[in-house]
């Protein structure tokens, strides 16, 4: 019976051309738009990928002899040298108060320079001035400004608070510094913007029932900003994360800034062992991803909803 | 003019002041008036918070223009050592860069990957996010969720095997292959931002279009083209930013004669046997932060990067 109804359906549908049983099911030529871009998302990102999995499978006898392990050995080198755990927790270290400075600091901020007033404009502007130094020219500025003879140094010692220079480059404090001269105004403008779609009425509302500022900030504000907060952590700390340029420049990249990007590059640029860059360049990805996951998980017990739009 | 504006202030706000009053009425006359404003409306008053926000704000800048303002003396100077200012000036640090790392031909690199990697990602970028944003079809998730990884994964986790290939397929060190690494994030970015524009662009427009009897091509060139420029401008301008930007992909598959301004200087920091002349990469390091401003502002003449956003809020009132 349950045979002959399936054919039935058959039967039917087959009257149709299967263009139109296609078309029924949202596939039709309209979707040729889409070839170019998957073409180009799977030649370019997912087979290199997997390539680079299939890499990390292939050992050289090198690793293979000292470290063992089969086809694994890339891995059991990861996990088994302390030169690579150890650059995790060196990247971690960076990354992760980078990112919480950033958001933490672009709340009052943010909060202190949303109304309306003179010079906002120019202030704007100039925290959106780091955008167009880039990396390279940060860190030659940092090296030069921030270095013993810099102008930092410099004044300080002349009023006469310090009598070292301080050495705020070439180690784990330059590579942060770098991090916040470039992410904190990214920060600044993404919360300020996630700021502006909180409906002011709310916190006026809050303020005639008797709320102080202490009660308006924790119970109004902070509970809708929150899920825009943990965006904004997200994304500063990919940026942080995966930073390469600034750990070499400013940083003491082979002690206390020896981060996963510059041990990956060592293996492919330096010993051309392509296996074990992959290697690294993986388990980079993938202690990256296990932050964001915790994170967004976070996240998802968080307030979600309208927040009143734009004032 | 000015000074009025300051001193009309407390009395634009007097009003609003005796408004709030009556209802917060038992406190007799206000011990603390700033506290009885509407937030929002005040001046940014002498608050000890305002303070502590206004440091935080200047030591930022201190550093900012600190790391500017060094950068652009220490590449006109000579013999800059424990002082205030270089003993002597000099333009000439420019004209030695210019000719000793071939800036010429680096920052003609640097336009033409930046120019190619922003053509092609908007062409294989926005029919895509059209159809992302006008179709249901099957695996549509999964899809967009592939889309997001490259932005999301940082650049040397899928650099690094993307390179190997690029090598294997004998592309290192070619101008093709600094284009091919370059358009990874940036296809994704130019989906991810066009696919909310599109989505508040009113269909009926392009149903209409189709009543009359135009083809796909003619929706696209005609109506839908004219209202995606604003969009696709502003989309182009922050790929531009990037690809100029883009370190870490560019200097994997990179070599000389290819690599773009932000890699060279790069090198010539790290150059071995001895960096630079600290002077010499100051000027590359200036050249390359003119060069950006100056396609910022001129971009910014044309387009506004925040219609991107702007519009989709505007959509939401429909």
């Amino acid at each position: 019976m349950t045979a002959s109804a399936v054919g039935g359906t058959k039967q039917t549908r087959g009257t149709a051309s299967l263009r139109h049983r296609l078309a029924d099911r949202g596939i039709d030529s309209q979707l040729l738009l889409m070839v170019p871009a998957i073409v180009f998302i799977l030649a370019l990102f997912v087979y290199p990928f997997a390539y680079g999995f299939g890499l990390t499978l292939q050992p050289t006898e090198d690793t293979v002899d000292t470290w063992g392990g089969g086809i694994l050995a890339n891995y059991v080198r990861f996990f088994g040298d302390a030169f690579t755990v150890e650059s995790v927790w060196l990247t971690a270290r960076l990354a992760i108060p980078a990112a919480l400075f950033n958001v933490l600091v672009s709340i009052p901020l943010a909060i202190k320079l949303k109304p309306k007033f003179r010079g906002k404009q120019l202030i704007s502007t100039l925290l959106v001035l780091p955008i167009t130094l880039g990396t390279v020219l940060t860190a030659q500025g940092l090296l030069i400004f921030a270095g013993r003879q810099g102008w930092l140094n410099h004044t300080l010692m002349n009023l006469g608070i310090l009598d070292q220079p301080l050495t705020l480059v070439h180690n784990y404090i330059g590579v942060l510094l770098s991090l916040i001269i470039s992410g904190f105004p990214f920060a600044f403008l993404l919360i300020s913007s996630y700021l502006s779609g909180i409906d002011p009425s709310l916190d006026r509302a809050a303020r005639a029932l008797g709320a102080g500022w202490a009660q308006r900030f924790l119970r109004i504000t902070l509970p809708l900003l929150a899920p825009g907060l943990a965006t904004t952590f997200i994304l500063t700390f990919v940026l942080a994360f995966s930073i390469f340029p600034s750990a070499t420049l400013v940083g003491d990249p082979s002690g206390s800034t020896r981060v996963l990007a510059v041990v990956a590059y060592r293996f492919f640029g330096e010993q051309f062992d392509y296996p074990m860059a992959s290697t690294v360049a993986i388990m980079m990805g993938l202690a990256e991803l296990a932050v964001v996951a915790i994170v967004l998980l976070g996240r998802s017990f968080l307030y979600k909803g309208s927040t009143g739009g734009k004032g | 003019m000015t000074m009025q504006n300051v001193e009309s202030a407390p009395h634009e706000d007097a009003p609003t002041t005796t408004e709030v009053g009556p209802l917060t009425a038992p406190t007799p006359p206000a011990p603390n008036p700033a506290a009885d404003r509407i937030p929002g409306d005040r001046a940014l008053s002498a608050q000890p918070s305002t303070w502590v926000a206004w440091a935080g704000i200047a030591a930022f800048l201190i550093f900012l223009l600190g790391i500017l303002i060094s950068v652009v003396i220490d590449s006109f100077g000579t013999a800059w050592f424990a002082k205030w200012l270089p003993e002597e000036f000099t333009a000439g640090w420019y004209s030695e860069a210019w000719s000793r790392f071939e800036l010429g031909h680096v920052i003609l690199v640097t336009l033409v990957v930046a120019i190619s990697v922003v053509a092609l990602s908007i062409l294989i970028g926005v029919p895509a996010s059209y159809t992302l944003a006008r179709r249901q079809f099957p695996f549509k998730k999964a899809v967009t969720a592939l889309f997001l990884l490259p932005v999301i994964i940082p650049p040397i986790t899928f650099g690094i095997p993307l390179a190997t290939v690029m090598y294997n397929f004998g592309l290192g060190r070619t101008v093709l292959a600094v284009i091919l690494v370059n358009l990874v994030p940036s296809v994704p970015f130019v989906i991810i931002t066009m696919t909310p524009f599109i989505e508040q662009i009113n269909p009926a427009i392009e149903n209409a279009a189709r009543m009359s009897g135009a083809r796909m091509r003619h929706v696209f060139v005609r109506i839908l083209g004219p209202i995606l420029v604003p969009g696709i401008l502003a989309a182009a301008i922050l790929v531009l930013v990037r690809t100029v930007g883009m370190f870490e992909l560019t200097y994997l598959v990179s070599g000389p004669g290819t690599d773009t301004l932000v890699v060279s200087i790069f090198r010539a920091m790290t150059s071995a046997g001895g960096s630079e002349p600290r002077p010499l990469v100051s000027a590359m390091a200036f050249l390359y932060t003119a060069m950006m401003l100056i396609t910022l502002i001129i971009a910014l003449r044309f387009v506004n990067p925040t219609q991107l956003v702007a519009r989709v809020s505007a959509g939401d009132d429909d």
